[in-house]
């Protein structure tokens, strides 16, 4: 996502450009006998800089392109949520710990909530929104459904997320592996073992149900 | 969370020259796991993030003469999954897998953890490193269960990083890069207690970026760390052994036994080495050792326990390392 032709690329704001910036920065390290650093800055133009204010960012949804005007410093959590409606995943601690607005980032389990949207740009974000199509839903999902896996339902996108990302790398898990695999996610209520039994269930139906 | 630019640079020199002289003016962005908890929390405030996960230089995991090559930005997944890494450094496997949520280990970067700033929840609520208030430590009297028994100075939070006992155990460097120039610390000397408010908790300065970890070989040596949790789930060790053993025939050589989650600093425990050199390692030499390397600790009015769990950690980590041959 380093291209220099993606959108949300502004020039730098009044009052905060990059060269007052940085002549500011070469009073110390001028003292220090340094000045490579301004003369580059003299003569390099302007760099990928976006803000203070918003600026249109373009995501990859569950396949689909979208475009959101969002400032820097909004998380994707916050932009799906408030912007796109796009809800499925939730806001509980908003710290990185609990794994309830966990989506699948270019493969990969993480927590939408500490990832800034302008930063997200040129990836596919799966959220549980695309697991399901219609009456077709992923395993996973009715597995959840049939083992108890939630009671207040609050961590449960997070979960189903966090299990289906666990199951793409490890499509043949032990009990034990589940356990660990969803160390990423608290549940408050304690259904624990109904979604381990669930994941294990998952798997199995991914299989094509050959060892249930 | 106050509003920054968002800089996304894709060469070391672009990024440089994005920071400033104070941490104000420019923060470094790499998995920000932990940098933005900062941002929303109001401990960090900059005015411009500096994206460096987009600079290829920082990536990747390398074989080089004397050992291998982190780049900084490489994800504590990648490195769990790395061939080179496990082939020799089971160590830095064992504290990779400890950061037990799969969405850190996707997410959080090796110099990250480096870099991590302290779990303190008085330096987390705003007073600073040394959790100072109207001239007086808030620690000493006040909640320090999860606070250093090794304190230096007014410093009594602990070192946050996973990484850090294992790679000062193996001697590795890390790499640091400015404006003017590029220059190599041991990581053993990367981490500093500060003094007075304002000072930092690593020698790296606001306008510099640590772009890779050097760790020698670790060929003909044996390594381990292990680490005491409270919990399974995602939390911060309690107290952290790390071993690192030259091995001559079954006895130890050379041993290097370090601390961690224990003091402001990785603890280097020097007595233990000592006692450790010449001998083969049996469960009495490997308890010796721990009650040498927890001789000199302070621990605070709650914290006396993290005494016993270092002790324990050390015999742990010396008879996990020689395990199987």
């Amino acid at each position: 996502m380093s291209s220099k032709k993606e959108p949300g690329v502004q020039a730098p704001k009044k009052g905060f450009s990059r060269r007052g910036f940085l002549h500011g920065v070469g009073i110390t390290s001028g003292a220090l006998g340094a000045g490579i650093l301004e003369q580059e800055a003299a003569a390099a133009p302007p760099v990928n800089v976006t803000g203070l204010g918003e600026a249109p960012v373009t995501l990859t949804i569950n396949g689909k392109p979208v475009k959101v005007n969002v400032e820097p410093r909004t998380t994707l959590l916050d932009a799906m949520r408030d912007r796109l409606e796009i809800t499925g995943a939730k806001r509980v601690c908003d710290r990185g710990t609990c794994g309830a607005c966990t989506v699948i980032i270019g493969g990969k389990v993480m927590y939408s909530c500490t990832v800034l949207a302008i930063d997200a740009q040129g990836k596919d974000i799966q959220t549980i929104e695309g697991l399901s199509n219609g009456n077709k839903m992923h395993p996973i999902i009715p597995a959840f459904a049939n083992n108890d896996g939630l009671q207040c339902g609050y961590c449960t996108s997070g979960f189903v997320m966090a299990s289906k990302g666990f199951l793409d790398r490890n499509p043949n898990p032990t009990y034990e592996q589940v356990k660990a695999g969803l160390g990423g996610n608290l549940c408050r209520c304690g259904t624990y073992v109904g979604i381990r039994k669930a994941v294990l269930e998952a798997a199995k139906e991914l299989k094509g149900g050959k060892n249930a | 969370m106050q509003a920054f630019e968002f800089a996304n640079p894709s060469t070391l020199q672009e990024a440089l020259g994005l920071l400033g002289a104070n941490y104000s003016d420019a923060n470094i962005l790499a998995g920000g796991t932990d940098e933005l908890s900062l941002l929303k929390d109001n401990i960090h405030h900059p005015k411009r993030l500096v994206n460096i996960k987009s600079i290829k230089a920082l990536g990747g995991i390398t074989k080089t003469a004397t050992g291998l090559r982190v780049g900084a930005t490489v994800t504590v997944d990648d490195l769990m999954n790395n061939a080179l890494v496990r082939a020799e450094f089971p160590s830095l496997i064992s504290a990779a897998r400890g950061i037990s949520s799969p969405q850190i280990r996707n997410m959080g970067t090796v110099g990250g953890d480096l870099t991590l700033r302290p779990r303190c929840w008085y330096f987390r609520n705003g007073f600073g490193l040394l959790a100072m208030k109207e001239g007086k430590s808030l620690v000493v009297d006040g909640q320090n269960e999860y606070h250093a028994i090794f304190p230096e100075g007014l410093a009594y939070y602990v070192s946050a990083s996973s990484f850090a006992p294992a790679l000062v155990a193996l001697g590795a460097k890390v790499k640091i890069a400015s404006a003017t120039g590029v220059r190599e610390v041991e990581v053993a000397q990367f981490f500093l207690a500060p003094k007075e408010r304002g000072q930092g908790e690593s020698d790296i300065k606001p306008n510099e970026i640590l772009t890779e970890i050097l760790i020698p070989s670790a060929k003909g040596s044996k390594n381990a760390i292990y680490e005491v949790r409270q919990k399974e789930a995602l939390d911060w060790p309690l107290a952290a052994a790390a071993v690192s053993l030259r091995m001559k025939g079954n006895s130890v050589e050379s041993a290097r036994v370090v601390l961690g989650h224990v003091g402001p600093r990785p603890v280097l425990a020097e007595a233990a080495g000592k006692l450790l050199a010449g001998k083969s390692i049996t469960e009495g030499v490997a308890e010796e050792a721990g009650k040498a390397a927890v001789a000199g600790a302070k621990p605070l009015s709650n914290n006396g326990y993290k005494v016993q769990l270092a002790q324990v950690a050390v015999k742990r980590a010396l008879l996990e390392a020689v395990k199987k041959a």
